[in-house]
């Protein structure tokens, strides 16, 4: 178990110095880059809980799609970074007492949360995790995820759904002035109105 | 002393609040404050996934997943809004947003 604890201790730090990095950096590539760092260290985390299945999403949408989606904002908006430090000092007194204020009293209720360990064995379960020598994590999730929470899942479908299409919705523009292909143009295009013939006189030329 | 369940809050509580100490710090730059958004979201994942663990069930992975579906919506429609935001303003700046007078 004492690989277990080294591990846990190993990836926990690391991701409270790269969520510490995140809101200090000066540069925003560098806070994605520590966010997708804090990222990882959490899937070591969630593995250590069992949650496979959790872990590699973790790492494949998060890391895969909204870490780059980030990275990708990042870069096309040309942010300068002395701009965005201004005032970095100005809010360090509130900001930090707020976020030690709300520290405190997370772990105030925690530790008077573990005066009662027989939670723990509370028999109140809505579902009770299987045997993992049995079936795999996903696929316990899975039997779950497609009876119980079957519409939950179907309503996770439709925000996403709605969310691609906001996105795609609020940044598309029509640009004057840029030159598109017009198929249906194109097509009906007939002989009569692009080509017309004049018999030319010899020695005249022509008045076009 | 084993890892029990208080490592694991206690963890996801200072990355909860790292995260809400982001967005106090980094007013001006909306990049940082939709980044310590998703920090709080993965603070709460990790909360999810040790009570699922410690508890023996299997719904807080469950709903780790719906959260991740909701902050990666919300990541979408965020920064979407924030491209339309440079494009017409030509910053990010927040104290710049008083276009509604809000």
């Amino acid at each position: 178990m004492i690989l277990a604890d080294i591990a846990f201790y190993l990836f926990a730090s690391l991701m409270i110095f790269a969520a510490v990095m995140v809101i200090s950096s000066r540069n925003p590539v560098h806070s994605v880059l520590y966010l997708i760092l804090a990222f990882f260290n959490a899937a070591g985390l969630f593995m250590l809980c069992g949650a496979e299945f959790l872990a590699m999403i973790l790492m494949i949408v998060y890391v895969g799609a909204v870490a780059v989606l980030f990275l990708f904002v990042v870069m096309m908006l040309d942010v300068t970074v002395t701009e965005a430090k201004q005032g970095f000092l100005k809010y360090l007194p509130i900001g930090g007492a707020i976020g030690l204020i709300v520290m405190a009293e997370l772990i105030f209720v925690m530790v008077s949360w573990m005066t009662n360990p027989e939670f723990l064995e509370t028999p109140l379960k809505a579902s009770p995790m299987p045997d993992l020598a049995q079936t795999s994590n996903t696929k316990a999730l899975g039997l779950i995820l497609y009876t119980d929470y079957f519409y939950l899942f179907e309503v996770a479908g439709l925000i996403l759904l709605v969310a691609m299409i906001g996105a795609i919705v609020l940044t598309m523009r029509e640009r004057v002035g840029v030159k598109r292909q017009n198929i249906s143009n194109q097509v009906s295009r007939t002989r009569e109105d692009v080509l017309e013939i004049k018999k030319v006189a010899t020695g005249e030329g022509i008045n076009l | 002393m084993s890892i029990g369940i208080n490592h694991y809050l206690v963890i996801s509580s200072i990355l909860f609040s790292l995260g809400v100490f982001g967005i106090f710090l980094n007013r001006k730059n909306v990049i940082t404050i939709l980044l310590s958004i998703e920090l709080i979201l993965l603070s709460v994942n990790i909360n999810l996934v040790a009570f699922s663990h410690f508890l023996q069930d299997l719904v807080g992975q469950v709903f780790v997943m719906f959260i991740l579906t909701v902050a990666a919506a919300e990541a979408a429609i965020g920064l979407a809004i924030l491209v339309i935001y440079f494009r017409n303003r030509g910053s990010i700046a927040v104290e710049d947003v008083n276009m509604m007078k809000g």
